[in-house]
């Protein structure tokens, strides 16, 4: 599957609020709420305006979290942007 | 219309026309000893009206309207005018109301701080309440209860308490018979009867009250208590909230300091004993 690259939501357009182990996420542009559990809320967090593939978000979190399995956190980053993109809270790039 | 009243429940004026005297007797009634305030102008219009021009006379059968239609709003016979009346309130207010975000909830106060009770028709949420307001409880709504998103305080909308089934027994033993509504057999929610809320929580309708303590009622089986994440709370009170869509990200923002700042609980309960002891416990912690 080639590694496609998204970038964060424009600065603003998101509220996000944690709740306990969900997070909720508001969305100013489609005045949607969406729920969310890690480690989406640490992807959004660790993007931002610059076009950023999975590998690259991987290295990223790998960078502030302990994360286990390398390459199946990889495949897991890159199925979680895919499901970012589909509740448009990233863009494909 | 032919016969109209106006009535103020907490924050909403309703005015309410109808066909028929009978029905707005019977609020006449239910709702006399709450403030009138005539001047103010309505922010709910109800009405009930006659399917067709004859059949006022013929087969007397009420259909509801208002700010607000449900297309397949099922006509009442005449004899349901009263709950007909009862459940076009409740709907001008679940669809139309902006100021609060709504939850269908009921509520009750102590010392300034208030228990909110969410759950499904039959959770037993309704007469949890009742029956706390008629001890040292002040009655703040059996059916919504509504959060002001700027403070975070709950409102109270103390209509009619609307007893169902079971329930009209139980309470009606322990209350003065002037309280009560005229008995609304095989309706379709069941046999009903409305039950005015004691005078001191009407007199302080106005008041609000810092939400302390967060119920998920469950009537039946056995008991049991569980702490709810704020995350579950949250989903279950958007499912609760007639108009968290529509309120934005005010809705949003009062929703999440709810949740965050009000403990939560799930409770099962037998009977209604047992259900108000849990309450009373649950709140002595809550409170601490």
């Amino acid at each position: 599957m080639p590694d496609r690259a998204y970038r964060a939501a424009p600065p603003g357009a998101l509220r996000a609020e944690p709740l306990g182990e969900l997070t909720a996420i508001f969305d100013r542009r489609s005045m949607q709420t969406h729920l969310v559990v890690s480690p989406m809320p640490e992807m959004l967090n660790a993007m931002d305006d610059v076009p950023c593939d999975a590998t690259a978000l991987t290295a990223r979190l790998a960078a502030v979290f302990d994360l286990d399995g390398e390459g199946d956190t990889r495949a897991i980053i890159a199925e979680r942007l895919g499901e970012l993109a589909a509740m448009g809270l990233v863009e494909r790039a | 219309m032919k016969h109209s009243t106006r009535i103020a429940v907490g924050p909403v004026q309703f005015r309410i026309g109808s066909d028929w005297a009978g029905p707005i007797a019977a609020l006449g009634h239910l709702y006399a000893g709450y403030p009138q305030d005539d001047t103010r102008s309505a922010d709910a219009t109800v009405r009930l009206f006659a399917a067709r021009p004859w059949r006022r006379w013929l087969r007397p059968s009420v259909h509801i309207g208002g700010d607000f239609v449900v297309p397949d709003a099922l006509p009442l016979p005449l004899s349901m005018g009263l709950l007909a009346a009862e459940m076009a309130m409740n709907l001008q207010v679940a669809l139309g109301w902006r100021r609060h975000m709504l939850l269908h909830a009921s509520a009750v106060a102590r010392d300034g701080r208030a228990l909110l009770m969410s759950g499904e028709s039959g959770s037993g949420k309704s007469t949890l309440a009742a029956l706390l307001g008629e001890r040292d409880w002040r009655l703040m709504g059996d059916e919504f209860t509504l959060i002001d998103p700027a403070s975070g305080d709950a409102l109270a909308f103390p209509r009619a308490i609307s007893l169902k089934n079971e329930a009209i027994a139980e309470v009606a033993a322990r209350v003065d018979p002037a309280r009560l509504g005229p008995l609304l057999a095989a309706t379709p929610k069941g046999d009903i009867r409305h039950l005015i809320p004691r005078a001191d929580a009407i007199a302080c309708m106005h008041k609000p009250a810092r939400p302390a303590l967060l119920l998920f009622p469950r009537f039946g089986g056995d008991v049991a208590v569980e702490r709810m994440g704020e995350g579950e709370a949250f989903v279950r009170l958007t499912e609760a909230s007639t108009n968290y869509v529509a309120l934005g990200e005010a809705g949003f923002a009062a929703l999440t300091r709810l949740v965050r700042e009000t403990p939560s609980f799930g409770i099962s309960y037998p009977d209604s004993a047992t259900g108000i002891a849990l309450v009373e416990q649950l709140w002595a912690e809550a409170v601490k």
